[in-house]
């Protein structure tokens, strides 16, 4: 029994899922969600790569590089947000956050 | 079943448990060391399929500075553990039926819309790779070359995320006394110092005498 594309592509599914699952779970924790946005784009790396070894082109793995460079800006950017609002508001819960609101 | 095969399983089980753990643990310190857990083994997956360089990127670039920051800002802000936990399992029926439907979906179109050959491209892909000297020797000829430009664009990206993190976070304290050296710099004698034109003597005032002397007067 080798290993076939489908299974990694399985495997990025569940990860997707997953993190989906997170996403609805946590909704108070703002960390927890930026940790499971990081978990989707994680799976999605994973099918590109899968996808550049079955198909012999190495344009999918130049592709997960780039993925990766904007999800660490995007990481450290968030971070710093998560750092501000809690200096402005004491606590980081997202129902809170409706100072925008009319 | 091949001991590739039996990785593959062995570090999809553990990557699959340890995202688990990383939604449903309530100690975000915990969820940190699990998330690096499983940026491990997707890390030795990504091993498995011959995609060296970001393998071992991906262990340098998130296990070593991205989580690292996660678990810095996860120490720094005081959060309430419990307050954090409202809700959770009123939102679980929701969040479940939405991970099967996400499942069920993908291995649908896995299973009957998505027939590719494996075997023969799997051998044009070993084909395409014996030439090569190394993945990140091909990955760097690549990147050079023909994504050059967007190599350029990724590292402003880069900069501009870094500029953005320290700019968002700088704050200067309240209580300083620090003096902005430019303005020491730039000051002129004549705004240190003004000089006032004076004469040398004033003759003096007159005595308000009104107010005074009749009060004087009846006390007498």
């Amino acid at each position: 029994m080798t290993l076939t594309l489908g299974h990694f592509l399985t495997l990025g599914a569940m990860l997707f899922a997953l993190s989906v699952i997170g996403i609805f779970l946590n909704r108070k924790n703002l960390i927890v969600l930026l940790m499971a946005i990081e978990l989707m784009l994680l799976a999605v790396n994973t099918n590109f790569i899968a996808f550049s070894h079955y198909l012999g082109d190495l344009h999918g793995q130049i592709f997960v590089f780039f993925i990766l460079t904007v999800a660490a800006a995007e990481s450290a950017i968030g971070l710093a947000i998560l750092v501000v609002l809690f200096r402005n508001k004491t606590n980081i819960n997202v129902d809170e956050l409706d100072s925008l609101k009319g | 079943m091949s001991v590739t095969t039996g990785l593959f399983y062995l570090f999809s089980a553990i990557l699959l448990a340890s995202a688990f753990r990383v939604i449903t643990t309530s100690n975000p310190v915990h969820a940190v060391l699990y998330l690096v857990l499983t940026f491990f083994q997707a890390s030795m997956i990504w091993m498995l399929l011959k995609a060296e360089f970001l393998s071992l990127t991906l262990i340098l670039v998130y296990v070593g500075a991205v989580m690292v920051l996660f678990l810095f800002v996860v120490m720094m802000l005081d959060v309430n553990i419990e307050e954090m936990r409202v809700g959770f399992w009123k939102h679980f029926p929701l969040a479940a039926g939405l991970g099967i439907l996400i499942i069920v979906e993908m291995s649908a179109v896995l299973l009957g819309g998505f027939h590719l050959d494996d075997e023969t491209t799997a051998m044009a892909a070993v084909a395409n790779t014996v030439g090569e000297s190394s993945n990140s020797k091909a990955l760097g000829k690549l990147l050079y070359t023909q994504y050059i430009y967007p190599l350029e664009v990724a590292t402003a990206i880069l900069l501009v995320g870094m500029i953005a993190a320290i700019a968002l976070t700088l704050r200067q304290r309240k209580d300083s006394k620090a003096i902005d050296p430019a303005a020491q710099v730039r000051v002129s004698a004549k705004d240190r110092m003004t000089v006032v034109k004076m004469t040398a003597t004033q003759p003096a005032l007159p005595i308000a005498a009104t107010d005074v002397t009749p009060s004087v007067e009846s006390k007498a």
